[in-house]
């Protein structure tokens, strides 16, 4: 092999930074966000729902959301009946943010955790929470 | 091995774009069963919404000034004091201007100086929607000429389009610009363009856009297709002017000029 | 064969680490534009296009000139061009490259291109402007490429690749005319609502292109042991004579039609770019140089011992591609956002950040251009050029 000593020490020194997530990760105990449903808004509803079930948001409210934003915008249909039957004016300002007014404990932890950066938010206020 | 280096790259290649089509297979929506988009209720409905502006109704600056801030205040429309940068959803420009098609040097001096309102004429043929590259622009079956500030790629196209001048660039984050904020309506963000919308958002919840609210009469909102309409009515009695129709851009946007009043 | 642009002269090096350097600056700038908006440029409300996109368009005509000189080679059989062709195939290549970054360049939210292919739009002219030029590239790439490959094994070109180089032919007329379309079908922009943009934009491509090969074939033969020949220059100096000369007569046919018919809107844009409106006036002394320079290439040019002359002739050429570049890179566009919509006059100049920007752009048009004429000179000057060959 040509340059063999060369190209060990250039593998050795590529798998120190690649591996670099996995060995500094070692041992350490995995902790995934919770996020937090504690609004006023929330601890005023007697049923706790959201538009639809726990279960379908957590994974494919993003989808939703650009489902809700192309129909209100594109379509002018701004009133979304859930799988309940139940009617939601399609809002993430003024629908979403309502309920989840903790917008750093309910969004930005996990996004943050996903590695995810949500553009929502170059636009669409969040009222200042303390 | 048979397989030289050209060949290996070759299907490392169809191996990149075989990932590539079953990635986008992620971006295939999942809707959830039994729900339903529908339009508001209590909307206003038309089938071409329209605006008379009644130039003759705008008798001190604070009429205009009136209409001009309530609309960019719900919307958040940043005040940015260098001429560049500035975004206008609907402002005052002489008549001389925005009528330059009509250069008269002996038109009455009280129509001459008259600040005439100006605003996104929701062109019938809009240009503007005619060159956006991702449909960021389009049209609505109300006629309204509607922006998605989602999907705009700020590539000022329909800038370059608009006979009107009735587009503005966020050339700059916006938001710094914007003394009160109103936070039942977003801002824009850094490189969309953006404009007059005849209140969408309004028009949902059955109000009529704010400017006409505002006017005190001075301005009408209406569907133009229908003949019984107030805004039909009102053109089939007074003249009214359209900028720039030689364009053949139909503008959704009459002024009714009128100059002297007479008893 | 790309390995050969791995080795090399140190003067090859040192102009490799230049552009580099300057690429790697306005990479640094272009972050900034990226963080702060398009706000740095003096781009306006009311001109809303200015350096980035003018240069877009200057660069299609020089990508698009390329097939002056595959005309004669492939349909009259002119052999002699041979030598020079590969050299107008890869001027293409980074001339259609630079075009595509000085679009991206000017992009208020340059994360969403894709927006173009994912959401297709068939009455923007701006979306046929994405295909034409993207398939241009490719045609360049494969032809040129694989013609150079051949030569480097000996071997006649794959035949495969002939369809491709016709096609090549309305294609590279379909890619100017396309970004003529992007202006001229524009209501209430009198400056650019002309039947004749097109024809414009091709004749002034066709001397600007080929003037702009014809400095480069001088270059490659005062530094390397590649000689285009002097046949070949003369043919493409020729070419350049006649195009420069329908294109300075078209211009006058533009002004004609404003100037004789009075009509105002037609009339504002030449006032503005040629006298100045109210006080404005920018523009005016590039204006004037910019005819001062065609009427001078044009004198150079069609007097015969001028153009057989190689330094008059490498005058007259500067003289082109700087006249139009200042026509089209920079005049056609501004003229035609003033005056504004509203006849007011806002005059547009660019700031130093997007003067970076649109020099880190031509820098890596320019070290892609070094790149792949590098390829071909090593080629050639291994293999030793024989026209026989093709």
């Amino acid at each position: 092999m040509y340059d063999g000593g060369k190209i060990i020490a250039g593998i050795v020194i590529f798998l120190i930074f690649a591996l670099f997530p996995i060995y500094s990760n070692i041992g350490k105990a995995y902790q995934p966000p919770k996020p937090k449903l504690d609004t006023p808004e929330i601890q005023k509803m007697v049923v706790k729902k959201c538009v639809e079930p726990k279960e379908y948001m957590i994974p494919e409210h993003m989808k939703l959301i650009v489902d809700w934003r192309d129909a209100a915008l594109r379509e002018a249909k701004r009133t979304y009946i859930n799988s309940r039957g139940e009617r939601y004016t399609i809002s993430l300002q003024n629908t979403c943010m309502k309920c989840h007014s903790n917008k750093k404990k309910f969004c930005d932890e996990c996004h943050k955790h996903a590695g995810v950066k949500p553009y929502c938010w170059d636009c669409h206020f969040v009222k200042e929470e303390e | 091995m048979g397989m030289d280096r050209r060949e290996f790259l070759r299907l490392a290649g169809l191996t990149c774009i075989g990932i590539g089509v079953g990635g986008a297979q992620l971006f295939v929506r999942t809707k959830i069963a039994s729900s339903e988009y529908a339009p508001p209720e209590e909307r206003l409905t038309a089938k071409r919404w329209a605006m008379i502006i009644d130039l003759r109704k705008f008798k001190t600056e604070e009429d205009y000034k009136r209409v001009i801030e309530a609309c960019h205040k719900i919307h958040n429309v940043p005040n940015i004091p260098d001429p560049a940068d500035e975004i206008k959803w609907i402002w005052t420009e002489d008549f001389e201007h925005s009528f330059p098609e009509q250069m008269n040097p002996f038109i009455p001096e009280s129509v001459e100086e008259k600040p005439v309102l100006v605003l996104c004429n929701h062109c019938g043929k809009a240009p503007c929607v005619r060159v956006c590259p991702t449909k960021a622009t389009f049209k609505r079956p109300d006629g309204i000429t509607a922006q998605d500030y989602h999907r705009c790629i700020g590539c000022r196209f329909c800038m370059a389009a608009c006979p009107y001048g009735a587009r503005s660039f966020n050339w700059r984050d916006p938001r710094p610009y914007i003394k009160e904020e109103n936070l039942e309506y977003p801002t824009r963000c850094i490189g969309v363009v953006e404009k007059c919308t005849f209140c969408v958002e309004r028009l949902a919840v059955g109000k009529k856009p704010i400017c006409v609210e505002k006017s005190n009469g001075a301005m009408l909102f209406g569907d133009l297709e229908d003949p019984s309409s107030e805004v039909r009515m009102y053109l089939a009695e007074h003249f009214s002017i359209r900028r720039k129709p030689e364009l053949g851009t139909q503008p959704s946007v009459f002024y009714i000029i009128g100059g002297e009043e007479h008893a | 064969m790309l390995e050969k642009a791995l080795v090399g002269s140190k003067r090859y090096w040192t102009l490799v680490f230049i552009l580099l350097g300057i690429i790697g600056i306005a990479f640094l700038v272009y972050l900034k534009q990226l963080k702060e908006g398009l706000g740095i440029t003096g781009m306006s409300r009311d001109v809303s296009w200015g350096f980035y996109i003018s240069q877009f368009t200057f660069l299609v005509g020089v990508a698009a000139s390329a097939v002056m000189i595959v005309i004669p080679y492939y349909l009259h059989n002119y052999k002699k061009f041979g030598r020079i062709v590969i050299l107008g195939e890869f001027l293409a290549v980074s001339a259609v490259t630079m075009c595509m970054l000085f679009i991206f360049v000017d992009m208020g939210q340059p994360s969403r291109i894709f927006n173009v292919i994912l959401h297709p739009t068939p009455n923007s002219i701006l979306f046929w402007d994405a295909v034409v030029l993207s398939g241009y590239l490719l045609l360049n790439i494969l032809i040129g490429w694989n013609a150079l490959q051949a030569e480097y094994k000996g071997t006649p070109p794959p035949k495969w690749t002939k369809p491709l180089v016709y096609i090549s032919i309305p294609w590279a007329i379909s890619i100017h005319t396309v970004t003529a379309f992007i202006y001229q079908g524009l209501p209430g922009r009198h400056f650019w609502l002309t039947a004749i943009m097109a024809a414009r934009f091709l004749a002034s491509a066709f001397s600007s292109g080929p003037a702009l090969l014809l400095l480069l074939a001088l270059l490659v033969r005062k530094y390397t042991k590649f000689d285009p020949g002097r046949e070949q220059l003369q043919s493409v100096a020729k070419i350049v004579t006649y195009a420069v000369i329908v294109n300075f007569f078209f211009f006058l046919l533009e002004v004609f039609t404003a100037g004789y018919s009075q009509i105002p809107g037609h009339l504002h844009s030449f006032e503005y770019l040629f006298f100045g409106i109210e006080g404005h006036g920018k523009l005016v002394p590039l204006m004037w140089i910019s005819i001062f320079l065609s009427l001078f290439a044009i004198a150079l040019l069609v007097i015969p011992p001028t153009r057989r002359n190689e330094t008059t002739l490498t005058v007259a050429c500067i003289a082109v591609f700087a006249s139009l570049w200042i026509d089209k890179g920079f005049g056609l566009v501004i003229g035609g956002f003033v005056p504004n919509p509203f006849e007011r006059v806002f005059e547009y100049w660019p700031t130093l950040p997007e003067t970076i920007i649109t020099l880190g752009v031509w820098a890596t048009g320019f070290l892609i251009l070094t790149v792949l004429y590098k390829v071909v000179i090593s080629v050639r000057e291994r293999v030793g050029f024989e026209e026989s060959a093709h």
